[in-house]
């Protein structure tokens, strides 16, 4: 790759979870740029899941393991207990059964962390409260926001599915804050985005 | 080559086996011939030699015309020069596969008697094909394979040279397989089978010493395998109902339609280059393929704890081998713990468009082995 990737800083707060050493699956990889951080900070052995066979093609030609299919569908193809860490960063809001895919993800891996965009956040609700329209870029437009969910959401279907909350951390203007085990109301209310660590109970 | 349906021309480069070949079916070939042709220098460490395997009417040459038949090479779009299989960077070998025809040890051959071999010669397999490659990359006093690389029963032979010798291949990459043939593949195979071996001039497979050929039965079964290759979207936009040289119908069974002259061409144009005992023999091969079965049914057992690197391609309007059972590939080398990549690319030109322009797949392709090779220090 030509020069040095610039680094997301969630990406970073997420590598930063993850044990050197782990097998690592990110679901809905985009061209793995999370991956390649992840191989080149952590060493870990990493798959990626991604439904552009373009996008795809580019994590390929990082030297990243790549299978190109659909989270929806296609994470059949993984087998049980076969990572240590399952990653769907930014990613579970375009899903069409994201309950399903969360299954699916704490059945590939004990650890599973997940990164979202919270419509809990105060300006948010205040906007769909004063304009009566949804937040963000417009939802006609926004087809790749299927799904507008909270961080009260995500917690509710994670603990309905058995999972236990690690840790959570907002992030905000690009900047992760660090991550807590309580103070979900505080985070719910506060962050843009939402990083959490989950793990099979 | 009408009167000489083996060729031995100076023009092919032959290296014959050192040692008989046992073979699955528990019979032994004393003496193998392997046909072969190469591209671009052995490095010094030998690590960069890139295995191209044919599929079932293909041949050695991958990356440079054939001498025999004048046609282009077959690959063109991968091999060669700054291509996906990079000739300045890797040391490509192709082979003829066992059982084929186009230099290497099949059924056109002489058999120790001095005649053809004919249907005298063993039913062979996919792992009988590998074991003779591999016999023949340890003549050339090479180690192992940076990469084995093919498509259809090429992917075939990808996939059985990971099974077969896990420690001397760096990376396998099957495109548009199957891990064994589905009902559908074997019914259409048997169709073409019977068509020669329907044709008088077959003469219970010994046509050669009787000097004749099963011409038209050869191009039946060219004309029935090829309908599999391409999309129905494919014939569609080539043909759709369009006529050939003509205004109408014309009330006969002439080639009325575009879409029946162009596979009258497709058969005919293939007898000149291939033995019908060749198209028994290696369809044969295909039909008994299924990797699985050697460990009750399971292949993610067959690829447990591998050390190759796996890249799959399959295409989406693939109904040959279509994208499940490359899928069904995938899946089991990820349940054995294999590195393992897939990606399936959408696509109208059906089973044949591995041999075709499709950007996305080579990108893809040259990603993967750019990416390994310098993994592999090449």
């Amino acid at each position: 790759m030509a020069g040095f990737p610039q680094v997301r800083a969630d990406h970073k707060a997420i590598a930063a979870r993850v044990e050197p050493g782990a097998r690592v699956l990110d679901v809905g990889c985009g061209d793995g740029a999370l991956l390649d951080l992840l191989k080149r900070e952590r060493g870990v052995k990493v798959g990626g899941l991604e439904i552009s066979s373009e996008l795809a093609g580019v994590a390929l030609a990082r030297g990243l393991s790549v299978i190109q299919g659909d989270a929806d569908s296609d994470l059949e193809v993984f087998p049980d207990d076969g990572f240590d860490v399952a990653i769907l960063s930014q990613a579970i809001q375009q899903m069409r059964r994201p309950a399903h895919v969360l299954r699916e993800l704490a059945r590939i891996a004990p650890d599973v962390i997940v990164s979202f965009r919270n419509y809990g956040l105060w300006t948010r609700r205040l906007s769909l409260i004063r304009s009566g329209r949804m937040p963000g870029p417009g939802w006609a437009q926004a087809e790749n926001i299927l799904q507008p969910i909270t961080a009260l959401d995500m917690i509710e279907l994670a603990d309905s599915l058995n999972l236990t909350t690690v840790a959570m951390a907002p992030v905000r203007g690009g900047v992760v804050g660090a991550f807590r085990k309580s103070g979900l109301a505080r985070l719910n209310w506060g962050a843009d985005e939402v990083i959490l660590h989950l793990r099979r109970a | 080559m009408p009167d000489n349906a083996s060729p031995q021309t100076d023009a092919l480069r032959v290296l014959a086996l050192p040692e008989p070949l046992k073979l699955d079916c528990g019979e032994t070939l004393e003496h193998v011939d392997i046909a072969y042709e190469s591209w671009g220098t052995l490095n010094e460490d030998r690590t960069n030699v890139v295995l191209v395997c044919h599929a079932l009417t293909g041949d050695q040459f991958a990356g440079s015309p054939n001498p025999v038949t004048g046609r282009p090479a077959w690959w063109t779009r991968i091999v060669g020069p700054g291509k996906a299989v990079d000739t300045d960077r890797f040391h490509v070998i192709a082979t003829n596969v066992l059982g084929g025809c186009m230099g290497t040890t099949g059924p056109a051959s002489k058999a120790p008697d001095g005649k053809p071999y004919g249907t005298r010669f063993p039913v062979i397999t996919i792992a009988d094909m590998v074991r003779a490659q591999r016999a023949f990359i340890e003549a050339l006093g090479i180690d192992s394979l940076f990469c084995v690389i093919g498509g259809s029963m090429g992917g075939m032979q990808a996939l059985e040279w990971a099974a077969q010798a896990p420690d001397q291949v760096f990376t396998s990459v099957p495109i548009a397989t199957s891990a064994s043939h589905s009902a559908q593949n074997i019914a259409f195979y048997e169709v073409g089978r019977q068509a020669i071996m329907a044709d008088p001039d077959w003469c219970e497979g010994h046509y050669l010493a009787e000097g004749k050929r099963p011409s038209r039965g050869l191009a039946i079964a060219r004309m029935a395998a090829h309908i599999t290759y391409v999309s129905e979207s494919a014939l569609k936009r080539k043909f759709d109902r369009g006529l050939q040289d003509r205004e109408r119908t014309s009330f006969s069974f002439d080639a009325d339609f575009q879409v029946e002259s162009y596979l009258r061409y497709q058969g005919n144009s293939f007898v000149d280059r291939f033995d019908a005992n060749s198209y028994l023999y290696v369809t044969r091969a295909m039909d008994y393929f299924d990797l699985a079965s050697r460990r009750e049914g399971r292949l993610a057992d067959v690829f447990r704890g591998t050390p190759v690197r796996f890249c799959l391609f399959s295409f989406s309007s693939d109904w040959h081998y279509p994208p499940e059972a490359n899928r069904d590939i995938t899946r089991a080398l990820a349940a054995a713990g294999a590195e393992v990549s897939y990606l399936d690319i959408e696509s109208d030109k059906g089973h044949d468009a591995f041999l075709l322009e499709e950007p996305i797949y080579e990108k893809a392709l040259t990603g993967f082995l750019s990416a390994n090779a310098e993994l592999r220090g090449i």
